[in-house]
C-alpha cells in the first residue's frame, strides 16, 4: 500500500466538506475519486497533500505519518498534483514552470549560485535536461520557451502533468485532467496517464469523464456530500445502486 | 460629449482649491492634452506602447563603456545626480528581489536603507572604523534587520503585508528621529568620512561615482546570477502562485526570508553608499516616500526585470533633474504615473521574457 | 489626570473612528485598503476652511454664525463625497480584476497625486481655521473640557448611529451588506454593484470629511500631510475593530484614541504616533481577524 488514508475528516465552520474518509492505494494501480459536485473531492486532494490541514484523521503515505506535513514537505516525499483550475506560473517559460518542478530533487542555493560554481553550472544543466524530458513526454517540448499564460487550455493541462512529475512523485494527483478537453486530447490524454502508470507511478484522479473513469482506473471511491459512499472495480460500481442514485441518476436528470 | 462632461466635472471639482479661474485653466489644460493624446493615439495606430527587444548582452556593454567613460563629460552637478542614480539603483536592486521577484509589496524598505546609513555613520563617526572595515558589520546588521523583520511579515497576505511592512519603515524613522542618545535625533549624524581606497581618500565627486559603478556593476551581476538560479526561479514560482509553488515543494516560508534578508542586503549597500557620500545622515532621508519612490522605480520598469530596475531608477532620478522647472510637479506627476502604469500597462515598460 | 486623558482619547477617537468607517465600508466591499482615504479626509479638512473663509468674506458668518457653518459643513460634505467617488470611477474602477496589488498601489498613486495637489494648490504651510466659532471651556473638578469637543464626541456618535441604521434598515444598505457578503450572487439578484460601490464611497467620504472639519475646528491648523498619519491610524482602527466590520470600526477608533491619549502621558508622547503602528502588528499578528471581526473559511 503505498497510501493510507484513515477516516480524514475537514470542516470548515460547522461545515462538514469531507467525513471520515477511508480508503488505500495499492502501488501501481490507478484510483479514481468520482462523485456529484461539491462532494469533497477536492477538498480531499487539499488534505492529501498539505494545503489544507484536515480537522481529523490520518494520511499515511509508504507507511509515514503525513497528516500535518507542509505541502511542499509532502511534495519532497513523493507526492505531487495538479489543480483542477489551472494553476501554472503564468509569466514564466513552459521549461521554467518544469524547471520548479525539479526544485526539490536539487539542491545549490545562492552562494554557488553567485560564484557560477561548477558543481551549480552542471546541477542547472542536468534540471534543464530533464525538465526538456518531462516536456517531451507530454508532448509539449515546442513550447518550452513560450510563456505559460500563453499556452492553449489544453496544453496548459498538460504542462500541469509535466510539471507535477518533474518533482519525482511515487504518487501523482491528478485534478479533473479531462476538464474542458475535446474527445481527441481526452484520447491522448488517457493515453498519457497509462503511460506514466506503466512508468510505475501511482495515480489518483478525480475526473467527471465516465469515459475517462471507467476506461483507466483499477478501483473507484465514490463521495457523496463528503461521505464515501462506495469503493470497487470499475465494474462493481456500475453496478452499485447507492451510486446510481446518488450520482448516475443525478446525471439523467440533468 | 461624456469625456468632456466629465472634465468639466474634473475642473468643478478642483475650484475650490484652484479658485475658478484655475479651474477653468484646468479644463482647458485637460481638454488640450486629450486632444493631443487622441491624435497621437489616432496617428500610432493604438496607444500600445510596443515591447522593446533588447540584445542584452552588447547592450550592457555599450552601457558598461557609456557609463565608465560618462564622468569625463559631466558637471560636478550632474555627475552628483549620476552618483545618487548609482545609489538608489542598488537600492531599487534589492527591492526588485522582494517586490519585483518574489511579489510582496514591501512599503517600508526605506528602514533598510536607514539601517544601512545609520550603522555606516555610527560605526565610522563613533568607533573610527573606515568605510571598508565597517561596510561588512553594516551589511551584517541590515540583513539580519531583513531577517528579523520578515518573520511577521511572512504570516500576512498582500496588502497587509503592504501595511505593516509601511508600520515597520515607520517605527524605525521614529526610533531614528527620537533616540536621542545614539541617533542625535533629528539633527543627525555629521561628518560621515569618505571611503579610502589604499590610503587614497574617495573624496571628489568623480572617484565616488566609479566607486558607486563598481558597487552598482557588482549588484546587477549578483542580483542577475541569482535570478537565473534555482532559488531565482523559487521567488518568481512564489510571486506567481504561493500554493502552487508550495505544491511543487517550494518551502514559501524559507524563500520569503531569503528574499526579505537578500533584499535588506542591498538597502544596506545603498544606505552606507549614501551616508559616506553626503558625509550626514538623517531621518529624513528615510521617510515613507522614499519607499515608495524605490516601488515606483520598479513598477515603472517592469516587475522583477533588471534592466527595468536600470531604467525605472534612471528616469525617476534624472527626469526631474532634467526638467528642473518642472520640479514642483514631480510629487503630482508620479502619483498619476503610478495610477496610469496601474491601468495601461502593469507590467511595466521593459517586459523581458 | 486620568479623566483629562479619556476625554482627550474620546475626542481624537471619535474622529478616527468616523475616517476608520471609510476604510472598513470600501473593504468590505471592494477587499481593497483605500490607501487615499487619508487624503479624502484632509481635502475635508481644506474644504472646510475654504467654505468658511467664502462665507465669512461674503458677510455670511457676520448675519448668521449657524448659517454659515450649517452650509459649510453640507458644502464640505458634498464636494468631498464627489471627490470620493471621483476617485473611485477613476483609479479602482478600472482596476476591479487586477490582481489585488494592483489597486493598492493605484490608491498609493492617488494619495500622492492629492497631497501634491494640495500642497501646490493651497500652499505648503499650515492654514488656520477662521476664528468663529465661541469656545467655552468647562472645568469640572480638576478636568477641562471645550464646548469644541463635546461637540466632536456627539457628532461622532451621532454620526455612527447614523451609519448603523442606514446600513441596517434602508434597503441600500441591506444591498451593500448584500454586495460584501457575495457581490456575484447580490448581482444576480438584480443589485446594482457599480451604484453600490459608488454609494459606500460617498458615504465614506462624506465621514471623512465631517472628521476633517471637526480636526480643523479642533486643533485650528491643518497642513496638507496630515492625512497620511491619520489615514493610517484610522486604519488601524479599522483593523483593530476587525476589518470589514462596522461596530469594529466605530470601537476601534475609540480605543486607539484612547490609548494614544494614555500612551502619551503615561509612557512616552514622543513616540506617539507609533503606538498605532505597534498595535496593527500585533493584532495583525495574534488575531488578525480584530475584535469583532468574524474568521473566514479558509480556503486556497
Amino acid at each position: 500500500m503505498i497510501l493510507d488514508v484513515r477516516a480524514l475528516t475537514k470542516i470548515f465552520g460547522g461545515l462538514k466538506a469531507i467525513e471520515e474518509v477511508s480508503f488505500k492505494v495499492r502501488r501501481g494501480t490507478i484510483l479514481s475519486i468520482i462523485g456529484p459536485n461539491g462532494a469533497g473531492k477536492t477538498t480531499l486532494f487539499n488534505c492529501l497533500t498539505g494545503v489544507l490541514p484536515p480537522t481529523k484523521g490520518k494520511v499515511l503515505f509508504e507507511e509515514e505519518d503525513v497528516t500535518h506535513k507542509r505541502a511542499y514537505e509532502i511534495t519532497a516525499k513523493g507526492i505531487a498534483r495538479t489543480f483542477q483550475n489551472i494553476r501554472v506560473f503564468g509569466s514564466m517559460s513552459v521549461l521554467e514552470n518544469v524547471m520548479i518542478g525539479q526544485h526539490t530533487r536539487s539542491k545549490e542555493g545562492l552562494l554557488t549560485a553567485i560564484m557560477g560554481t561548477r558543481k551549480f553550472l552542471k546541477e542547472e544543466d542536468e534540471i534543464k535536461s530533464r525538465a526538456f524530458e518531462y516536456l517531451q513526454f507530454a508532448g509539449i517540448q515546442d513550447y518550452s520557451d513560450v510563456l505559460a499564460g500563453n499556452l492553449p487550455y489544453g496544453d496548459q493541462k498538460r504542462l500541469e502533468i509535466a510539471r507535477a512529475l518533474a518533482t519525482e512523485p511515487k504518487l501523482l494527483l491528478l485534478d479533473e485532467p479531462a476538464a474542458g478537453m475535446n474527445p481527441q486530447e481526452t484520447k491522448e490524454l488517457m493515453e498519457l496517464i497509462r503511460r506514466i502508470r506503466e512508468w510505475g507511478k501511482t495515480v489518483i484522479i478525480i475526473e467527471h469523464d465516465m469515459k475517462v473513469v471507467m476506461g483507466i482506473s483499477d478501483r473507484i471511491v465514490v463521495l457523496d456530500h463528503g461521505v464515501k459512499i462506495a469503493e470497487g472495480t470499475p465494474n462493481e460500481i456500475q453496478n452499485n445502486p447507492y451510486v446510481i442514485e446518488a450520482y448516475l441518476g443525478k446525471e439523467e436528470v440533468f | 460629449m461624456k469625456k468632456i462632461l466629465f472634465m468639466f466635472w474634473l475642473s468643478l471639482l478642483s475650484m475650490p482649491f484652484t479658485g475658478i479661474k484655475g479651474g477653468a485653466y484646468l479644463f482647458g489644460g485637460i481638454l488640450v492634452s486629450y486632444g493631443v493624446y487622441f491624435l497621437l493615439a489616432n496617428i500610432y495606430g493604438r496607444t500600445k506602447i510596443p515591447s522593446v527587444p533588447v540584445n542584452t548582452g552588447l547592450l550592457m556593454i555599450a552601457l558598461i563603456i557609456f557609463s565608465l567613460l560618462l564622468p569625463l563629460f559631466l558637471s560636478d552637478y550632474y555627475t552628483d545626480v549620476a552618483v545618487l542614480a548609482g545609489i538608489y539603483i542598488i537600492l531599487a536592486l534589492g527591492v526588485n528581489v522582494v517586490l519585483g521577484s518574489t511579489g510582496l509589496l514591501h512599503l517600508g524598505f526605506a528602514a533598510f536603507y536607514g539601517i544601512g546609513a545609520y550603522s555606516n555613520a555610527l560605526l565610522t563617526t563613533n568607533f573610527g572604523l573606515g568605510f571598508w572595515s565597517a561596510l561588512p558589520l553594516t551589511l551584517v546588521i541590515t540583513s539580519a534587520a531583513g531577517l528579523l523583520l520578515s518573520f511577521p511579515a511572512l504570516r500576512l497576505r498582500g496588502d497587509y503585508l503592504a501595511i505593516v511592512t509601511l508600520g515597520f519603515g515607520e517605527i524605525i524613522r521614529l526610533v531614528l528621529n527620537n533616540w536621542d542618545s545614539v541617533t542625535r535625533g533629528p539633527n543627525g549624524i555629521s561628518n560621515v568620512p569618505s571611503p579610502f581606497i589604499m590610503g587614497f581618500e574617495v573624496g571628489s565627486l568623480m572617484y565616488f561615482y566609479y566607486l558607486v559603478l563598481g558597487f552598482v556593476l557588482l549588484a546587477a551581476f549578483i542580483v542577475n546570477r541569482v535570478h537565473r538560479s534555482r532559488t531565482g526561479r523559487a521567488w518568481l514560482s512564489i510571486r506567481e502562485d504561493e500554493t502552487a509553488a508550495e505544491a511543487m515543494g517550494v518551502n514559501t516560508r524559507k524563500y520569503k526570508f531569503m528574499a526579505l534578508t537578500f533584499g535588506a542586503f542591498w538597502a544596506g549597500l545603498a544606505g552606507a553608499l549614501f551616508a559616506s557620500k553626503m558625509h550626514f545622515v538623517s531621518p529624513e532621508s528615510f521617510t515613507f516616500m522614499e519607499s515608495v519612490f524605490v516601488v515606483c522605480m520598479i513598477i515603472l520598469g517592469g516587475l522583477g526585470s533588471i534592466p527595468g530596475v536600470l531604467l525605472g531608477s534612471l528616469i525617476l532620478v534624472l527626469l526631474p533633474e532634467l526638467l528642473r522647472e518642472f520640479q514642483l510637479y514631480r510629487m503630482l506627476a508620479l502619483g498619476v504615473g503610478l495610477v496610469l502604469m496601474m491601468i495601461f500597462r502593469p507590467q511595466g515598460l521593459i517586459k523581458i521574457s | 489626570m486620568f479623566l483629562q486623558q479619556i476625554i482627550n482619547g474620546l475626542t481624537v477617537g471619535g474622529v478616527y473612528a468616523l475616517i476608520a468607517l471609510g476604510y472598513t465600508l470600501v473593504y468590505g466591499i471592494l477587499e481593497l485598503i483605500n490607501f487615499a482615504h487619508g487624503e479624502i479626509y484632509m481635502i475635508g479638512a481644506y474644504l472646510g476652511i475654504i467654505f468658511l473663509g467664502i462665507f465669512t468674506a461674503s458677510g455670511l458668518t457676520q448675519y448668521s454664525l449657524f448659517l454659515s457653518l450649517s452650509l459649510t459643513v453640507i458644502m464640505s460634505v458634498i464636494v468631498c463625497s464627489a471627490y470620493g467617488f471621483t476617485v473611485e470611477k477613476l483609479a479602482y474602477k478600472p482596476l476591479r480584476n487586477a490582481p489585488r496589488l494592483n489597486p493598492l498601489i493605484s490608491a498609493i498613486g492617488v494619495s500622492i497625486f492629492l497631497q501634491n495637489y494640495v500642497m501646490l494648490t493651497q500652499g505648503a504651510t499650515d492654514k488656520v481655521f477662521p476664528h468663529v466659532i465661541p469656545v467655552t471651556i468647562i472645568k469640572f473638578y480638576n478636568v477641562t473640557m471645550t464646548t469644541l469637543q463635546i461637540f466632536i464626541i456627539i457628532v461622532s456618535f451621532f454620526l455612527m448611529a447614523g451609519l448603523h441604521l442606514f446600513i441596517m434598515k434602508t434597503k441600500t444598505g441591506k444591498a451593500m451588506r448584500a454586495v460584501a457578503q457575495d457581490k456575484v450572487m447580490a448581482s444576480l439578484l438584480g443589485i446594482n454593484i457599480d451604484r453600490i460601490i459608488s454609494v459606500t464611497f460617498i458615504i465614506g467620504s462624506g465621514l471623512a470629511a465631517v472628521a476633517g472639519l471637526m480636526v480643523a475646528m479642533y486643533y485650528g491648523l491643518v497642513n496638507y500631510s496630515i492625512g497620511y498619519m491619520a489615514g493610517i491610524k484610522a486604519f488601524t482602527a479599522a483593523v483593530l475593530g476587525g476589518i470589514g466590520s462596522i461596530p469594529g470600526a466605530m470601537i476601534g477608533g475609540l480605543v486607539l484614541g484612547l490609548i494614544e491619549s494614555l500612551g502619551a502621558s503615561y509612557l512616552s508622547s514622543e513616540y506617539k504616533d507609533a503606538y498605532a503602528f505597534i498595535i496593527l502588528i500585533l493584532i495583525l499578528l495574534v488575531k488578525p481577524t480584530g475584535l469583532l471581526g468574524k474568521s473566514e473559511g479558509q480556503k486556497p
